[in-house]
Formats: structure tokens, sequence, C-alpha cells
């Protein structure tokens, strides 16, 4: 198994490479549980992980900056290197990045995309939705409580979340206690709970495409 | 500090220290403070127009460029502009009864696929508080939905909102829509929103794009004023 720091390093600083493969990943760290499960599940010895600080998420405009910056960082030592990154809220700024750096990208709007899978999660155009994920489950305080300022003002809830119905698990494993803590976010935005199971989704391919084509 | 604030009687106050009071506490989103200040100065006689102006927006337009500047957050901005809604729900009435001043008419919404409203709705106050009628389309508007309203309420502006990469996209399409009708130029199209940008507003056609609330009004003022200058002209 490869070592995995806690998810408040993940969330505020990311991932150093291990230096030892010839393939690359640069990662949002809310994936970096999951790319590096769907490694060791399939023996992708040869591919290695650099994850940027997953609390980007909530700056979409720094996450350009950042990826180019871990690109020119470390493609002098891979022979590949591949952005495990939806649009993310970047407009298209970060699709136009990787093309001039010629440097593949996954495809879809985000996270909650592509692991539902892009043409699924189309489909349903579900505009109520508020999405989390295993990783922002467990991160929920940093992503939304504290960021939103509802641990300061929790008066503010309905202003923010008020045009939302229902908040949608949407689980990559299968975990008793994760879906619990999820069904507690739900509840403390006052909002009804789904789960739905995704496991890695698009991901998954695209990784497998990554590693192995 | 708290303790101080704790012993400030309102009605103790001169107009002037007053209204520097509602600053503050606009600033601190204190509602009840802001809602008895209202009172106060209207028991004084000033004219409803007066405080919203002098005292209301005058205070948030702090909030908001404190919010430019990177020293107050989204949270604390909405805290300020629920202080804010206070005194308006107060003074909105009396405005009409008094004949305050209409600046405009801007008929707003957010686009469709998108149900976030925390700016636009700032933006409708802000602008009503400058005088400006506005009429709130509120949330996910198909083209259909703009055209309809702006047809029926001949507004000086259309604006336009949203939260996502997604749906910002839509903006033009409603633009388009106006332009293959040819009523493109009668209105003075403004959107805003998070993640768009200047040059986002021009590509797709729009008059301008409005960083934040305070950027909003601004630019709607200069542009009706223009666009009276011009109906003078010709």
């Amino acid at each position: 198994m490869t070592s995995l720091p806690d998810d408040t390093t993940l969330t505020d600083a990311g991932l150093a490479a291990r230096g030892d493969g010839r393939v690359l990943v640069i990662a949002c760290g809310a994936l970096a549980r999951e790319i590096l499960a769907l490694k060791d599940a399939n023996g992708w010895t040869h591919l290695d992980l650099t994850c940027l600080p997953a609390i980007l998420h909530n700056h979409p405009e720094k996450i350009v900056g950042a990826v180019r910056a871990a690109v020119e960082r470390n493609r002098s030592d891979y022979d590949q290197v591949f952005i495990a990154y939806g649009d993310c809220g970047t407009g298209g700024l970060l699709e136009a990045a990787c093309a001039e750096m010629g440097v593949e990208m996954i495809e879809g709007p985000h996270c909650y995309s592509f692991f539902e899978g892009n043409d699924a999660f189309a489909a349903r155009d579900e505009i109520t939705a508020f999405y989390l994920t295993d990783f922002l489950v467990r991160q929920f305080d940093a992503f939304v409580w504290k960021p939103l300022g509802l641990d300061r003002h929790p008066d503010l809830r309905d202003m923010y979340f008020g045009n939302y119905d229902r908040l949608v698990y949407q689980a990559q494993t299968d975990d008793p206690a994760l879906t619990a803590m999820a069904q507690r976010c739900a509840d403390r935005l006052g909002l009804a709970f789904e789960r739905r199971f995704t496991g890695y989704g698009d991901l998954a391919q695209d990784l497998k495409g990554w590693a192995t084509g | 500090m708290a303790d101080e604030e704790d012993d400030i009687i309102l009605a103790d106050l001169s107009d002037e220290e007053l209204v520097e009071q509602m600053f503050d506490d606009l600033y601190d989103g204190l509602k009840e403070e802001i809602e008895e200040s209202v009172n106060i100065l209207l028991e004084r006689g000033w004219q409803p127009y007066d405080i919203l102006t002098k005292a209301l927006v005058g205070g948030m337009t702090i909030v908001g460029n404190d919010f430019r500047d990177g020293i107050l957050f989204v949270p604390e901005v909405l805290l300020a502009a629920n202080a804010m809604k206070g005194g308006m729900f107060i003074l909105k009435p009396l405005l009409i009864s008094t004949g305050a001043p209409r600046v405009g008419k801007m008929v707003i919404g957010t686009v469709k696929g998108d149900i976030h409203d925390i700016g636009k709705n700032l933006v409708s106050m802000m602008m009503e508080g400058a005088g400006f009628e506005v009429v709130d389309l509120g949330i996910n508007n198909a083209v259909d939905s703009y055209l309809d309203a702006i047809e029926a309420e001949q507004p000086d502006i259309l604006g336009m909102s949203a939260l996502l990469t997604t749906t910002m996209p839509y903006m033009k399409v409603v633009i388009d829509t106006m332009v293959e009708k040819g009523i493109r130029d009668d209105y003075i199209v403004l959107v805003g929103g998070a993640p768009l940008n200047e040059e986002f507003g021009k590509a797709i056609g729009a008059d301008a794009y409005c960083r934040d609330a305070a950027v909003a009004v601004e630019t709607a003022k200069t542009f009706v004023g223009r666009k009276h200058n011009q109906l003078a002209a010709g």
C-alpha cells in the first residue's frame, strides 16, 4: 500500500511525489485516496502521484497557476504527466492551459460529474442538489461549514442553501460510518439526504488509460 | 470595546454621530441596531431617501470596498446585507409614498440551470437603494423568462447573474436571442457573478461586467445617464 497523509494535510498542503515512477499524475488532493487505491489495486507501480492542496476547490481562480507550476516543476523527471482535475470552476482555462502544455486532463466539469460518469451526471440535470464525495464528507467543516462562516453565523445557512432541496452523497466506497457522517451534513444544512454509490466512475477509466496507454 | 459599544445609546447621538454609528453597525451586521437608527432618523424628520443614500448605501459602499480589497469575506457581507435589508424594509413603503427620485428600472435574474442568488440579491438591494426600480425574476431563468419580463416591464437595464462556470455561457444565449429579435440595443445589459470577468462580458456581447454590487450600481448609473443624454440629444 502507498502511504497517504491525513485529510487535513491533503486539504492544506497536498502530497509530494515519490519521484520513483515513469508516469506522474498531478491531482487535486481530494482525489489522492481514490487514485492511490486504484494504483494499488491495479499494481501500477510505475505511476507516481503528486497532489495540490484540495482546498483550491474553494479557490478555482488559483487552480490553473498551481497546475502550471506543478507541471513545470515535475515534467522533466517523468516520461508522461497527466492532470487529474476536471474543469473545476476554471471556466475552460485549465483545459486551455493543459492543451498549451501538451498534457491530458480528465474530461468533465468537476469530480461530481466524472465520479458518476459524465454522461449519466449530465442526463440527471439536477440543479437543486448539493454534492459531497467521500473526501468532502470527511472534510465538510473545512470545505463548507467554516469557509461559509456557518460556524460563527449559523443563521446564514438558508441564505446559502435555501434554494437547494437535497444533499447527494456520492459514495466512492461502502462505509456506513461515512454515510452516517454525510447524513449529519445534510441535517446540518437542512437538506434531504440521498446516498448514491458511484465508485470511482470515469476516474478509473481515465487512470487506466494513462497507466496502460 | 464590546462593553463600550454596549453602552452606546443611539438616540443620544447627534445626526452625524448616528450616521457614523450606522456605518459601523452595518459593517458589523447588526440588524436591530440599524432598524432602531433608521427609526430614530425618521423621528428626527429625515427624508427616507436621505436615510437610504447617506446612511445605508453609504455604509454598504464601505462594506463593498472592503470585500473587494479582501478585508471582508462573504459571510460578513451577507450579515451587512441582512442588516441593510432590515432598514430597507422600514424605508421602502415610505420611499414610495414620498415620491423618491427614480433613476431607472432594471430586470434582473439568475440564469437557467443556476440556483445561486446571493450576489443577485445584493445587487437588487443596492440598486433599489440607489433609486432604481428592480424587477427580480429570481433563479433559473430561461431566455423566455427574460424576454417576457423586458417586454412587459420595459426596463432600462437587463441584469444577469451566474455563479457556475457551467451556467454562465447561458448569458450569451439570452443576448444572442435579443440580437436575433432586434431588441439588443434597446436595453443596457449588465452581467455579474463570481466566475465571470470583463473579457467574458465583452465576448458575450454584454455592455459591462460588474465585479460587485457597488460597481453594478455605478455602472448602471453611468449607462442610464448616457442613455438619457443620447435620447435628449436625439
